[in-house]
């Protein structure tokens, strides 16, 4: 049985990472979105760890080291990387103001506790904990893409949203190794198809604001 | 058993690519429709050897992993298969003749055989995945066929309502089969017989089964696709899809409520009995009200379909009540009538086809006397007539008669709903029998008697030897199996003992070729003694009136016989003959009613009279549908515009309305 100190410890990393979530749905410039991004991987990939540790599952460390390398590292990386070449690295424009969006990320995780507690009252209480706030984060990450207009903020909460899904998996126990690495590689070849994506909609339109494009598909708002 | 009818589908799915590759040399036509004529007559043969013996079963390796394809040729199957093999090769046969006429044979020929194939699979189907599987792929070849000449006005409206109509007798079946699979989820037609639903989900299966056949056979309501679909397809093709193709959605229907189904419900025989016998009143109304041939007989499918079904609720009935014997006879009934429908269906759209390649022309009020420039059309059209007009000594009579021996007798049934049900029902029948006469007397007629109305039906030439062959062969199975009722009836008796529990006695033991349903003292049918009769007295009658009458000397009066006038335009027509039954039903049922404009005395305006009809069903169950599928895509048609965030903002405002629904609900 795991004792309580391992239940904490893996109670606050993930508090932890929904706090970072919070964190970035609070940021307006890019370059802090991008960092807080790779503090949340990093978060994650402490997180995995643990999980790896107290599971005794070796197989986590291998999740936990491409959170680290991929997420933490690599994609904000190239992500800041982009965000200097298109010389986007001024404020960004949320369309709902942020005091609302943080209440309104306040209530996402206020539903998915109220969700997912009554749900996993027969499973093992880690794996009940993480599952309910790894349900927050994703939420999270939606209420990101939904309220902002810049299409690399529309990543970073993309990618935060998948962290969250990782989060429930690891802690889910027993999720094969094969899944999670698939699952890395669609996100790494989603993250490359965004960002050509990027490039080209900036090449036709001179901006990544996603209005541009609204406009010249003549729709109305 | 079943591994010969397996290998004909295969090999008429084989010549369906072969089709696809000769479809534009010469002699694709002889290779497609000789093909098929062969692997028709094959299954024909297979079909008539194991009619009489037990079922053997198949377990393929095909379709879904987990279930694999079973197939079965059981009595029921095989007796259906005797319907589907003798319908395609009388077609195919036709068709080497009727295909010659084609514009484009590479948009009929692939999918011919593909159409036979389904037809043949459907009937040998022995889990739900197969069966719908091969339902489907019937209803697809034979939309394709019906689309074939998609450029005539109206065809790819057709078209439309039929693809329409064939997805919701699939979605009605899909469902059917998910009731009867249950929780267990086994889908193979064994499993589902060993399960016994509960009442409720009897009942419904029963209604979606209803619903699912119901529509590809032509029940009323669920008919609007035939007299659509049926003109609009090759005449080869018609006679299939109305002699073969709603026999095999009436298989299905068998299949699954009396096989499927378990134990019959009286009030489940109820339901069936009202729909057959509306079905079949309103089928021949609708006959009568119309003048374009194809589409008549379409209409008439209409009410041979509610025969059928009436046949099949007094079974269901019977069976109820734990009268088998009743319960086989009125089974009996409807597949004999099945059989019956088939051969004189299949010989009148032939008719029908042999008139239009002749003359280029649907529309009786543009023909007339015909039966001078094609005597043997006119002869097999004729047989088909008497016999779908149920007049003894033909087939039409045979089966029509039996079902109404299953009729009388309904006073051994104890529920009162059945008792005042059945009579009803007898009525309705009567009713449609006798309009189906007024109307194939309206069809023959003005098609085919008095004079040309117009220029091409002057010019008409009798038709290919193949055609009248296939015609003659249908017209003298007409009459045989009239004669001689007794042994359809005898290869009926497995089919009814597999799915009553009984079968008629044995009539070829009785003497004299005479059919017996139930006792001596009640009532007996001789077709034989009634064909003597009515050659002799026939032929006492002609004699009689070439004796006295013809060869009496007579000069022409200024009378002229009824001819005053030399136009063919005041001759009879199509219109005038059934515009009696059109006031007295009409008027009720079609709200029919005709306006006559009278010019103000002076003016040089022709006076006119018009005709209003208007159809029922389409206006009150079709018409609102469409609008409202209409509105509703014209509502929802702004969602195809929004922006990338509203798309993202309406994902992410169902994830939480769906949470907030599951934490409040629990």
């Amino acid at each position: 049985m795991i004792s309580g100190f391992a239940f904490d410890v893996s109670h606050m990393l993930a508090g932890l990472l929904v706090l970072v979530s919070f964190a970035m749905l609070y940021q307006d410039r890019l370059y802090a979105v991008i960092n807080v991004l790779a503090l949340h991987a990093f978060v994650l990939a402490i997180s995995v760890a643990w999980q790896a540790h107290i599971q005794h599952a070796p197989h986590l460390y291998i999740t936990a080291l491409i959170a680290l390398g991929f997420k933490a590292i690599a994609i904000p990386m190239a992500l800041r990387r982009m965000v200097f070449r298109l010389g986007i690295h001024r404020e960004i424009e949320t369309v709902v103001s942020i005091g609302l969006t943080m209440l309104a990320g306040i209530a996402m995780v206020a539903l998915s506790l109220m969700v997912m507690l009554p749900v996993t009252a027969h499973v093992d209480p880690v794996a009940r904990e993480d599952i309910s706030l790894a349900l927050s984060v994703v939420l999270i990450g939606l209420l990101m893409m939904v309220t902002r207009r810049n299409a690399v903020s529309q990543v970073a909460g993309f990618l935060s949203l998948e962290n969250g899904v990782n989060l429930a998996a690891t802690g889910a126990q027993g999720m094969p190794l094969v899944v999670e690495i698939s699952v890395a590689f669609s996100i790494l070849i989603a993250f490359i198809v965004v960002g050509i994506f990027l490039f080209r909609i900036r090449e036709r339109f001179d901006t990544v604001d996603l209005e541009a494009l609204d406009r010249f598909r003549g729709e109305r708002r | 058993m079943i591994a010969l009818p397996l290998g004909c589908i295969v090999l008429l799915m084989t010549l369906a690519l072969v089709g696809a590759v000769v479809a534009r040399t010469a002699s694709g036509g002889r290779i497609v429709y000789g093909g098929s004529l062969a692997i028709s007559l094959a299954l024909l043969l297979i079909a008539l050897l194991s009619i009489g013996g037990g079922s053997s079963t198949v377990t393929l390796p095909l379709g879904l992993p987990w279930i694999g394809a079973r197939f079965q040729l059981d009595p029921l199957a095989a007796f259906f298969l005797v319907v589907v093999g003798l319908g395609s090769a009388g077609a195919s046969y036709y068709a080497l003749g009727y295909g010659r006429h084609e514009p484009e044979p590479q948009r009929v020929l692939p999918f011919y055989p593909a159409f036979l194939a389904g037809l043949t699979l459907v009937v040998v189907a022995a889990d739900a995945f197969s069966f719908l599987f091969a339902w489907e792929l019937m209803s697809l070849a034979s939309w394709a066929l019906v689309m074939s000449h998609d450029r005539e006005p109206g065809n790819a409206n057709a078209g439309f309502v039929y693809i329409v109509m064939a997805s919701f007798s699939g979605l009605a079946l899909l469902l059917c089969f998910g009731l009867l699979a249950g929780a267990t989820g086994d889908f193979s037609f064994a499993a589902m017989q060993a399960a016994h639903p509960s009442p409720g989900i009897a009942a419904l299966a029963l209604v979606l089964a209803l619903i699912g056949a119901g529509s590809k056979a032509g029940v009323v309501p669920l008919h609007a696709w035939l007299p659509l679909a049926h003109p609009a397809a090759p005449s080869h093709v018609s006679a299939l899809m109305s002699g073969v193709m709603t026999k095999v959605a009436v298989y299905g229907f068998i299949r699954i409520v009396f096989d499927l189904l378990g134990a019959p419900t009286w009030w489940g025989g109820v339901i069936v009995l009202a729909v057959g016998g509306i079905t079949a009143v309103l089928g021949v109304l609708y006959a009568l009200m119309e003048h374009d041939l194809k589409r008549l007989l379409a209409y008439h499918t209409v009410e041979n379909i509610g025969i059928i079904f009436i046949g099949l609720g007094l079974a269901l009935a019977f069976g109820a009540n734990l009268l088998p014997a009743a319960a086989a006879l009125a089974l009996t009934a409807a597949l004999f009538h099945v059989f019956n429908h088939s051969v004189f269906k299949s010989l009148l759209f032939f008719g029908s086809g042999a008139v239009l390649t002749a003359t280029g022309e649907r529309d009786m009020d543009h023909l007339g006397g015909l039966i001078h420039r094609m005597p043997k059309t006119a002869f097999a059209f004729l047989i088909g007539c008497i016999a779908i007009s149920a007049l003894p000594p033909l087939n039409g009579f045979v089966s029509e008669w039996l079902t109404f021996q299953a009729i009388l007798l309904h006073p051994d049934l104890p529920q009162w709903g059945l008792k005042l049900a059945i009579p009803a029902d007898g009525a309705l029948l009567a009713l449609s029998a006798a309009l189906a006469a007024a109307c194939f007397v309206k069809a023959f007629g003005v098609t085919f008697l008095g004079r040309a109305r117009t220029r091409v039906a002057a010019d008409a030439r009798e038709v290919d030897g193949y055609s009248t062959n296939a015609m003659f062969v249908f017209a003298a199975l007409c009459l045989l199996a009239g004669i001689f009722p007794g042994a359809v009836i005898d290869l009926l008796a497995p089919v009814t003992q597999a799915l009553t529990g009984a079968h008629m006695p044995k009539q070829l033991d009785v003497a004299w070729l005479s059919i017996v349903p139930v006792e001596t003292a009640r009532s007996s049918y001789n077709g034989l003694l009634v064909l003597v009769f009515v050659t002799i007295s026939a032929s006492l009658g002609v004699l009689a009136i070439h004796r006295f009458a013809s060869h009496a000397l007579r000069r022409a009066p200024a009378w002229d016989c009824g001819f005053p006038d030399p136009r063919p335009q005041t001759q009879y027509t199509a219109g005038s003959f059934a515009q009696p039954i059109r006031r007295v039903y009409g008027a009720v049922v079609f709200r029919a009613h005709d306006t006559v404009t009278m010019p103000p005395p002076g003016a040089t305006a022709p006076a006119s009279i018009e005709k209003h009809i208007a159809d029922p069903i389409w206006d009150a169950l079709y018409a609102p549908i469409a609008a409202a599928v209409w509105w509703m895509s014209q509502a929802l048609n702004h969602l195809q515009f929004l922006t990338i965030r509203r798309y993202l903002g309406f994902v992410f405002a169902a994830l939480v309305i769906l949470l907030l629904a599951l934490a409040l609900w629990q």
